[in-house]
């Protein structure tokens, strides 16, 4: 047996979500990308005393909707806390957080694991807000306050999930309801999603759990993998030489794929959590709460289900336009211009999809509009064009954003499906070669194909396959 | 209710305050004061009221609309020091 098997990790995650809103959690300031720094800042998001912090609604309107879609209880009071720090991005001094009574608590998501279906519980999730941005240099760190006050959300989860990859396949999950819910774009690579890893070990068949590390700030889908994978192997190794894995924060380092040691627990912070006397109780009447879950948009089991059962799509299919929501709206866009939702599938993840991704262009920017596409499947069913002249004309269609029958046209891309016409050319392609005619009299089948290639040369792929085929067969009275 | 003067230092250092050490003695025994007079409110039975936090009931919440930014160089104009457009301090060490 090996040595890893003998042990299980056991692992939670704290995710911080931005959310998608106008403005700032407390102040009127605009959440925006790449302006100049300190530009998106007012008194109350530069901590200037005297000012005065007010919540913005849309983003507590968008935590309920996410704690819904996590299916969490929602508390109709919760209260806001100072967590207590000093750091050069809280002007403050203090974040302002939740912490004894959070917006919900006690929901849960199924995931896909390796074993099936799993369920993996969130113990809570509240709002909170983002810090600024440091950028170090030589001897100096430069602070840009602009993303201080941006509306977060923390969610934790409890300690169910038990493999690296279980942790990718949750945080893959999570991110798809945030962005389904429209309550976060939720890009990792952007820091809108970030994740705080909790791993200990445990013997497979021990009930207790090991002494925990925390890694901190991993902010890609494949290092939270590789991270916890790296961390196991050193928990289990630490313990099978003898020693005691200690409780501290760790940071994973992407070019080395190892992680290091932050800080021990017992120079853990102290952040003296206390009620904020700025903010009164956050009270959110039933009544919201049911609107907001009425008007909750569709979910990502959902549409995997309906896109399976509405356009009779395979699970394969299924996922991939789920995974990415983005791809799934231009599929049912495209549909909805022809409706032939296999053919439209394939040709959307097999050519369009890696079309753009060689060119770096996410499908929502996509120059090829979903009728296009849906045109040119359209095409090719109706024997206008062959499917390999498709693929020709899709590359035409990223190229130069044109339609489909407008390439056909201006190429002269139309199949040519006139018998006399195509007759005349396997028979020039028969003449000349007279060895292989023997041959494939002779029973060599499989040089059909070598025929009907000659004659696609001739006539630039657009001879109508089938009627090539059987052409060839009667010319040369081989059946 | 004693104070002892490793309370006094992390107490302090949390604060960020630099104490000298015979400001550590007097607090010790100041802060000792303070929590013993505050103390007095355990002698209160509270076994079934409701921990106060506030007196009005709910906070307000405003639309998400964007309003007024501060002029960038009002946002920095009491910055110690400062540079094309960022807050600088002294190189953070990470902890």
């Amino acid at each position: 047996m090996f040595i890893t098997m003998k042990y299980e990790p056991v692992i939670g995650l704290e995710i911080h979500v931005q959310m998608d809103t106008e403005t700032k959690m407390f102040c009127s300031c605009p959440v925006e990308f790449g302006n100049e720094p300190n530009t998106n800042v007012c008194p109350v998001c530069l901590g200037m005393p005297g000012s005065l912090p007010v919540i913005n609604k849309r983003a507590v309107e968008y935590a309920i909707r996410a704690s819904l879609a996590l299916n969490c209880k929602v508390h109709e009071k919760s209260i806001f806390a100072r967590k207590n720090y000093f750091y050069p991005d809280l002007p403050k001094g203090y974040q302002i957080s939740q912490y004894e009574m959070p917006l919900a608590t006690n929901g849960y998501i199924e995931i896909e694991g390796k074993n099936g279906r799993k369920k993996v519980r969130i113990r809570r999730l509240h709002i909170e807000e983002d810090a600024g941005k440091n950028i170090h240099e030589g001897d100096k760190s430069f602070v840009d306050l602009n993303r201080a006050g941006t509306p977060l959300m923390e969610i934790v989860t409890e300690p169910d999930i038990r493999s690296a990859e279980e942790a990718r396949i949750f945080l893959e999950t999570l991110r798809n309801i945030m962005r389904y819910t429209g309550v976060s774009k939720a890009d990792m690579e952007k820091g809108q999603l970030r994740c705080d890893i909790n791993v200990s070990v445990k013997p497979v068949d021990s009930e207790e759990f090991g002494t925990r590390v925390e890694i901190k700030n991993v902010n890609s889908f494949r290092f939270v993998q590789k991270a916890i994978e790296y961390e196991v192997e050193r928990q289990i190794n630490i313990i099978e030489s003898g020693g005691k894995v200690e409780q501290e924060t760790r940071t994973f380092d992407p070019s080395t794929g190892k992680t290091y040691t932050m800080r021990r627990k017992e120079e853990a912070e102290d952040y003296r959590y206390f009620p904020d006397p700025d903010l009164l109780p956050l009270i959110v009447k039933r009544e919201w709460i049911e609107e907001i879950k009425k008007n909750m948009p569709e979910l990502p089991h959902q549409r995997f289900e309906r896109l399976m059962r509405e356009y009779g799509l395979g699970e394969y299919e299924a996922k991939v336009l789920t995974n990415i929501k983005e791809l799934g709206d231009f599929f049912e866009e495209a549909v909805k211009h022809y409706n032939e939702p296999k053919g439209i599938v394939n040709w959307l993840i097999n050519d369009l999809q890696g079309l753009l991704r060689d060119k770096g262009i996410p499908i929502e920017e996509s120059p090829v509009k979903p009728e296009h596409l849906g045109e040119l499947v359209k095409l090719i069913k109706e024997g206008t064009i062959s499917s390999k002249i498709g693929k020709e004309v899709i590359k035409e269609m990223v190229e130069t954003g044109k339609s489909p029958s407008t390439i056909v046209e201006e190429k002269g891309l139309k199949q040519i499906a006139d018998e006399s016409a195509i007759e005349g050319i396997v028979k020039e392609v028969l003449e000349k070669f007279p060895a292989e005619v023997e041959r494939f009299k002779n029973g060599e089948e499989k040089l059909i194909g070598f025929f009907v290639g000659q004659v696609m040369k001739a006539t630039k792929g657009k001879a109508n396959p089938k009627i090539v085929n059987s052409l060839i067969r009667k010319l040369t009275g081989v059946s | 209710m004693s104070i002892d003067i490793e309370t006094v230092r992390k107490v302090a250092n949390l604060a960020r305050l630099d104490l000298k050490e015979e400001e550590l003695e007097i607090l010790s025994s100041q802060m000792a004061d303070i929590v013993d007079f505050v103390n007095q409110l355990a002698e209160l039975d509270t076994e079934n009221v409701e921990p106060y936090i506030h007196t009005v009931s709910e906070t307000p919440m405003r639309e998400d609309k964007k309003g007024e930014t501060l002029e960038r160089e009002k946002a920095l104009m009491n910055a110690p020091e400062r540079e094309k457009g960022f807050f600088v301090v002294p190189r953070i060490v990470e902890i």
